[in-house]
């Protein structure tokens, strides 16, 4: 794009505006609507999250704008097109569609498996292969090792890692997602949902994602849209006013009770002060880096591999142990972004029963540690201000 | 018996040849037949229920049975053979073929149609792929139910071993009768065996790779 436009939170947009007008799914012998007359505007680059009970429509709702479910009534807008006459098979190839554990083909390997949109769009070869490398990378799975892997080589969080990569293949200007990550364990669901926050400031989507989990939509969601039975619009604001000023009491049930606990949900790591920490690389000479901590005040250190990226954090009393740093990467190692918000950062805690968690910035480079004090210092604030 | 056999070896070979023929060619021709049946009712219940109704009940059916009806309007020969034979090889493929389809997971088919692929593309590079093992299957026991099935079709006088079996079968005390029924019967159970371990093999190279136990 020549001209790229910025949104209202400031990063760059590739994605298309969405409008609704009076979009409606009657299904023959239901005398209530599953969808009625729904109009709504999604701002071009923004991620709008869809939560409300189940069977209250708002899956109907994100089926019809990829048109898996023919609407009865009312337009669709991408763009300026009316996409409601459209060719559906041409229109969702320019529509990326993730679903609950990534729906891989079980019989094509990750790179079949992501190449599928480009080749029906007739890409050649090379290029292809180019976008398929690109895109696993992407989504932070080495090329030259997942490539030729099968679906079930991969854990739950890795396929559906592939399942995005696959959605975003031909580059398409809006991302429709259908509870992406409900099918998989909550420490995982963080760090995929970290991801998707990381490309999304890369890409500059449009993203529309369904999901009954609030949490997940006040920290991914740009705006929130909160539906009632009939995908009746109940409130759709930022996550901010939704929190602060419920539309209905409808709203303040669904939000839940302990609105300053909530504000944990609101508060990102990178909002809170971040602890520096003594890190070492790989391979150094273990007494210096035990030297150096001691001088810091630090009673452990962030090891780091050729990347930058944390892989473990032992004790400077471990340390002290070795001659050189060893590199061993720590599989139960506590991390969080940046984006991440403190609950991700707390719940990664007390998953591994750690007093911190490591964080990392992009490209999932070190930032510093959060402490557990950190977070209650935050919380005390956020209580204050409620409070006072 | 060995005498009889090394005497008649080129007859033997010959009718075994056809039988074989007779069995691969039905089976291909059912096959056919039996998917593109299931393709046409298995996303709706009641097609689907009808489809296997008609493969438990028609398998029921005596083979020799089907044959006499046959003969009505076909007369003696190689077409009542190839019917009857063709119809009782399709009914193994024509379930497993619905139930494998059937047993596609929705989501994958939800997520191929949500990409973009058409309802013809999603049939042949999904679902199909991904039915294979249990279609084969049926193949499988089609091949082998056949086999014997071919044998009976030697009484409209088709061609295959079945001659062996019927003559020895009508002559029985007389010279060499048993030794005919035997070497009949005896070559439809190898040629079965070769042609099962050939599908076995066929198995392990048309399964794509990611869905192979």
């Amino acid at each position: 794009m020549s001209d790229s436009p910025t949104t209202s939170v400031g990063r760059r947009a590739s994605g298309l505006p969405i409008r609704l007008e009076g979009v409606t799914k009657r299904y023959p012998g239901q005398d209530r609507p599953a969808v009625d007359a729904v109009s709504l505007e999604i701002p071009a680059g923004q991620t709008v999250m869809f939560v409300g009970p189940s069977g209250c429509g708002k899956t109907t709702l994100l089926k019809m704008l990829n048109r898996l479910i023919e609407p009865t009534g009312g337009k669709i807008f991408l763009g300026d097109e009316d996409v409601t006459s459209q060719d559906p098979d041409r229109l969702r190839r320019r529509i990326g569609y993730v679903i609950q554990a990534g729906g891989l083909f079980p019989h094509m390997t990750v790179a079949a498996n992501v190449a599928l949109v480009p080749r029906m769009l007739g890409w050649d070869k090379r290029r292809v292969a180019d976008r398929t490398e690109e895109l696993l990378d992407l989504v932070g799975l080495d090329p030259a090792t997942y490539r030729d892997r099968y679906p079930r080589a991969l854990s739950g969080g890795q396929q559906q890692r592939v399942g995005v990569a696959r959605a975003l293949a031909a580059d398409p200007p809006v991302l429709l997602m259908d509870e992406p990550f409900g099918a998989v364990d909550p420490i995982t669901r963080v760090r995929l949902q970290d991801e998707l926050l990381r490309i999304q400031d890369e890409l500059g989507k449009t993203i529309v994602c369904v999901t009954h989990d609030f949490d997940e939509a006040v920290k991914l969601g740009d705006r929130i849209v909160v539906f009632d039975v009939g995908a009746r619009v109940v409130q759709y604001d930022t996550p901010e006013a939704i929190l602060a000023d419920p539309a209905e009491d409808y709203v303040a049930d669904f939000v839940g009770a302990g609105a300053t606990l909530k504000q944990l949900t609101l508060t990102r790591v990178e909002d809170v002060e971040l602890r520096p920490v003594t890190t070492a690389t790989v391979g150094a000479d273990s007494a210096a880096v035990v030297a150096a901590a001691r001088a810091a005040g630090d009673d452990f250190v962030v090891v780091l591999d050729g990347r930058g990226r944390p892989i473990s954090w032992p004790t400077v009393a471990e340390l002290s142990r070795t001659t050189t740093v060893p590199a061993t990467v720590d599989q139960r190692l506590p991390v969080v972004g940046l984006r991440s918000t403190l609950n991700d950062a707390l719940d990664t805690m007390l998953a591994a029963s750690q007093g911190g968690v490591v964080v990392t910035g992009r490209r999932g480079g070190l930032s510093g540690v959060l402490t557990v004090e950190s977070v209650m210092a935050a919380i005390q604030r956020t209580r204050a201000a409620v409070g006072g | 018996m060995w005498d009889y056999v090394v005497d008649r070896r080129g007859q033997i070979a010959y009718q075994a040849l056809q039988h074989v023929s007779l069995v691969v060619q039905c089976v291909l021709l059912g096959t056919v037949i039996a998917m593109a049946v299931a393709m046409a009712v298995y996303r709706s219940p009641r097609a689907t229920a009808l489809a296997n109704g008609v493969s438990a009940v028609g398998l029921t059916i005596p083979a020799f049975a089907l044959l006499g009806i046959l003969l009505a309007p076909f007369g003696f020969g190689i077409t009542p053979a190839v019917i009857a034979v063709t119809f009782y090889a399709a009914l193994p493929v024509l379930r497993n073929a619905v139930v494998g389809l059937a047993g596609v997971d929705r989501s994958l088919v939800e997520s191929a149609r949500g990409m973009g692929m058409s309802r013809p593309a999603t049939l042949l590079r999904v679902e199909i792929p991904l039915a294979w093992p249990v279609i084969l299957a049926g193949v499988r026991t089609s091949t082998q139910m056949v086999m014997g099935i071919a044998a009976i079709a030697a009484y409209v006088l088709g061609p295959g071993l079945g001659g062996f079996i019927f003559t020895g079968l009508s002559r029985l005390g007389g010279a060499n009768a048993l030794n005919s029924a035997l070497t009949g019967t005896i070559a439809v159970v190898l040629l079965a065996l070769v042609l099962d371990l050939l599908l076995v093999l066929a198995g392990r190279l048309t399964t794509p790779r990611g869905i192979r136990v």
